[in-house]
């Protein structure tokens, strides 16, 4: 939950500057990410991910740690910068 | 009831228990390699089931071994759940529920820190699955009078059948599917041929043309755009 | 930091002018030492670098990537390394890197040398087209009589895959395995050949880094542009179907390399990964990425085609398609699904009366949000997706013929050169 009293400075701060990269080899569409975290990440008409690839937003990294480790086939990771 | 005979049937619930459960694991697991869908759940469901029920099978056979220790009635040592025919009782089969255990243990450990391990290690070690849960099947049925007959037989021996089915399934896939090489050509002729706008989709991992759904498959919010 | 090289004034101003990299004739090891002099090893790694950042030299094989750093990475990494002079030439187009190998295999051998001594490799391959070619082994046999060679260069054929001089495809076949492309990062530059940091490097490329350890940077620059320096080798189609490699200063016109309108329709520049301009439109244009990144072109591996008018461009460009399509190698879902269903799509426009069905579908995969674009571990659906666009804007007339159930092409013969077959066993990657 963000504190209302937060400054613009202490939010850029907080960003993540973490992206979501999955490696499109080891990736087989089982489409599980696509479920976990629809904000950033949707499925092709194959079954395949779009992935965002903007900065994972803090309020979203928890979901998106989750739908890292969800991943069948670890081809989802999260990348730093 | 004494307490040393509450233990005892304690361990022998739980390790059924923990069989029912291992079975349930390992179809599961096939279930999630498979890109396969439990009727009415999201596909998150199949991978989180899997990993969950692993754990709680763990805890169960972990109850299980803890109980049978604690237990007077015979003398087996706590360091023989994992150390293999070190107990004097029954050590045959108890050895053999120690393999199994230690194989279980492999797998869980090496599961919870596989964002940081290999992914070809990782993938052996989990494979051996195959061999952990036969071993486990033989230590139940060995080290057990009650799994020797009667119901308790008919169970055991039905999630024998369980297992066998669905790993004979899961061969069966592999067979039948297009080797690498050959999947591009494979959709060609689909493709080319026809000129449909076929929802077959080529899968690149191990599942053979499947009939999957066309669309964007956007589940719940839509996406924010900022 | 440039380091001067002295060499005769003569010497300088004879090699200032084209042709710098084709000799007239095939030459063996000792015209080659007679026109050009010894290898000028610097002795000591590194030292070139300075030179090859002067001097401006990007990569020929396609990527146009600076030389410099790319030795710089590899020379400051620490523990064994590799260096791969690639001359798979996997465009089917393409003909410079044969033509190179065999008029002038011991100027590529040379850089391979001087590459290796500024990087401090230990370790050099020749991966080839045709593999071991009568006048490499020549060459190499008389430079190793010669004392020539500090590192031992090991010959390596190529499979006759589209993708096999991709540089992760590439590293994978020399460790053994099939030439399929592995998802980066990390970079071949930091983890390469048996995870030693590995210098990919077209066999062209390396013959211009021989030239510049000899003449040095200035010299380099005599010709070209000042952004996009020097000359290079193009393999150029004209309309009569003649095949031609050329080599021009960067920059030249491209009008003095193509046929334009009327025999021309339209011209594709940057082979099968490049880009149709239409004419007369494009007939002003020259040949660097400066001039050409305006039209959505880049120069690419200096493949150009010069489309004659009788022809289909949907018809040609649908041919390619399929090859590309083809030669996917299948580990990536968007690529493996998507190039054979464009293949198809462009294939049903390309023929009479196309579903409309058929158009808004290649828009959905093509379009500006391609499904197949960057979803891949490589380029090839990203370059394949540029064809096909820019095939479908400049071919765009054609189509709405089509749509009538007319064609323009009064000749349908196939004109642009594709291989025969496709890959369909494990055996067709290594």
């Amino acid at each position: 939950m963000t504190d209302t009293k937060e400054t613009k400075e202490t939010k850029a701060a907080k960003e993540t500057k973490e992206t979501l990269v999955v490696n499109p080899i080891d990736c087989t569409g089982h489409g599980v990410c696509a479920e976990l975290l629809p904000e950033l990440i949707s499925a092709d008409e194959w079954g395949y991910p779009i992935v965002d690839p903007r900065p994972v937003p803090p309020q979203l990294d928890r979901e998106a740690r989750r739908a890292v480790a969800a991943c069948p086939a670890l081809a989802l990771k999260l990348m730093r910068r | 009831m004494s307490g040393t005979t509450a233990f005892w049937y304690a361990s022998r619930a739980t390790g059924i228990v923990a069989l029912l459960l291992l079975t349930a694991v390992l179809v599961l697991g096939i279930l999630v390699n498979r890109q396969g869908r439990l009727p009415g759940l999201p596909r998150f469901a199949v991978t989180s089931l899997h990993r969950n029920i692993s754990l709680l099978a763990v805890a169960f056979v972990a109850v299980h071994v803890l109980t049978a220790v604690l237990d007077t009635y015979v003398s087996i040592p706590l360091v023989s759940a994992v150390v293999p025919f070190d107990s004097g009782y029954e050590r045959l089969w108890l050895g053999l529920g120690a393999i199994s255990f230690d194989l279980m243990l492999a797998m869980i450990i090496t599961s919870l820190i596989r964002g940081r391990l290999n992914r070809i290690l990782w993938r052996a070690i989990h494979l051996l699955a195959y061999l952990c849960w036969p071993v486990a099947f033989a230590h139940s049925i060995g080290s057990s009078k009650d799994l020797q007959h009667g119901w308790l037989l008919y169970l055991a021996v039905g999630c024998a059948v369980v297992v066998v089915a669905a790993t004979g399934w899961r061969l069966a896939q592999v067979a039948r599917q297009v080797p690498r090489a050959a999947r591009v050509a494979a959709i060609f002729a689909k493709h080319s041929a026809t000129n449909s706008t076929a929802t077959d989709t080529q899968q690149t991992g191990n599942q053979q043309t499947g009939n999957q759904q066309t669309g964007n498959k956007r589940t719940g919010r839509p996406r924010e755009t900022v | 930091m440039t380091t001067t090289v002295n060499e005769p004034a003569a010497r300088q101003t004879a090699a200032a002018a084209l042709p710098r990299l084709l000799p007239a004739a095939p030459e063996d090891l000792r015209a080659h030492l007679a026109r050009y002099g010894p290898t000028p090893y610097r002795g000591q790694t590194g030292l070139l670098i300075g030179d090859l950042e002067a001097s401006g030299l990007t990569g020929r094989g396609g990527a146009g990537f600076p030389v410099y750093r790319k030795l710089a990475i590899v020379a400051q990494a620490r523990g064994r390394k590799v260096v791969v002079a690639n001359g798979a030439e996997s465009e089917p187009a393409s003909r410079k890197d044969e033509v190179l190998l065999r008029a002038a295999p011991n100027l590529v051998l040379d850089g391979l040398q001087l590459a290796a001594e500024a990087t401090g490799a230990t370790e050099a391959h020749l991966y080839t087209h045709h593999g071991a070619t009568p006048e490499i082994l020549r060459a190499l046999a008389e430079r190793a009589a010669a004392g020539l060679d500090p590192v031992t260069v090991t010959i390596t054929q190529a499979p006759p895959r589209f993708l096999a001089g991709q540089e992760s495809a590439l590293v994978n076949r020399l460790g053994g395995g099939p030439a399929r492309p592995t998802f980066q990062p990390p970079r071949v530059t930091e983890h390469g050949l048996h995870g030693a940091p590995t210098l990919v490097q077209n066999v062209e490329t390396l013959a211009h880094i021989a030239l510049i350890a000899r003449y040095g940077p200035r010299w380099f620059r005599a010709v070209g542009t000042s952004a996009e320096p020097g000359s290079m080798l193009t393999t150029v189609y004209q309309p009569d179907g003649k095949c031609r490699v050329i080599e021009t200063e960067i920059g030249a016109p491209l009008n003095t390399l193509l046929t334009s309108a009327p025999q021309a329709q339209a011209w594709l520049v940057g082979g099968y990964h490049g880009t149709w301009l239409p004419l007369p439109q494009a007939a002003a244009l020259t040949l660097d990425n400066g001039t050409l990144r305006k039209y959505g072109a880049a120069v690419g591996a200096g493949v150009l085609a010069a489309l004659p008018s009788d022809r289909c461009g949907l018809a040609e460009a649908a041919r390619v398609v399929r090859y590309l399509a083809a030669e996917s190698a299948g580990q990536c879902g968007p690529c493996l699904n998507g190039l054979p269903r464009i293949a198809a799509a462009l294939a049903e426009l390309a023929g009479p009366r196309p579903r409309r069905q058929v158009r808004a579908d290649v828009e959905r995969w093509v379009g500006p949000q391609s499904l197949v674009e960057g979803r891949g571990a490589c380029h090839h659906p990203d370059g394949t997706v540029r064809f096909v666009r820019s095939a479908l804007t400049v071919f765009a007339p054609e189509l709405s013929r089509h749509e009538k159930g007319q064609c323009s092409a009064t000749n349908h013969r196939p004109f642009l050169p594709l291989p025969d077959g496709i890959p369909t066993s494990e055996d067709d990657w290594t």
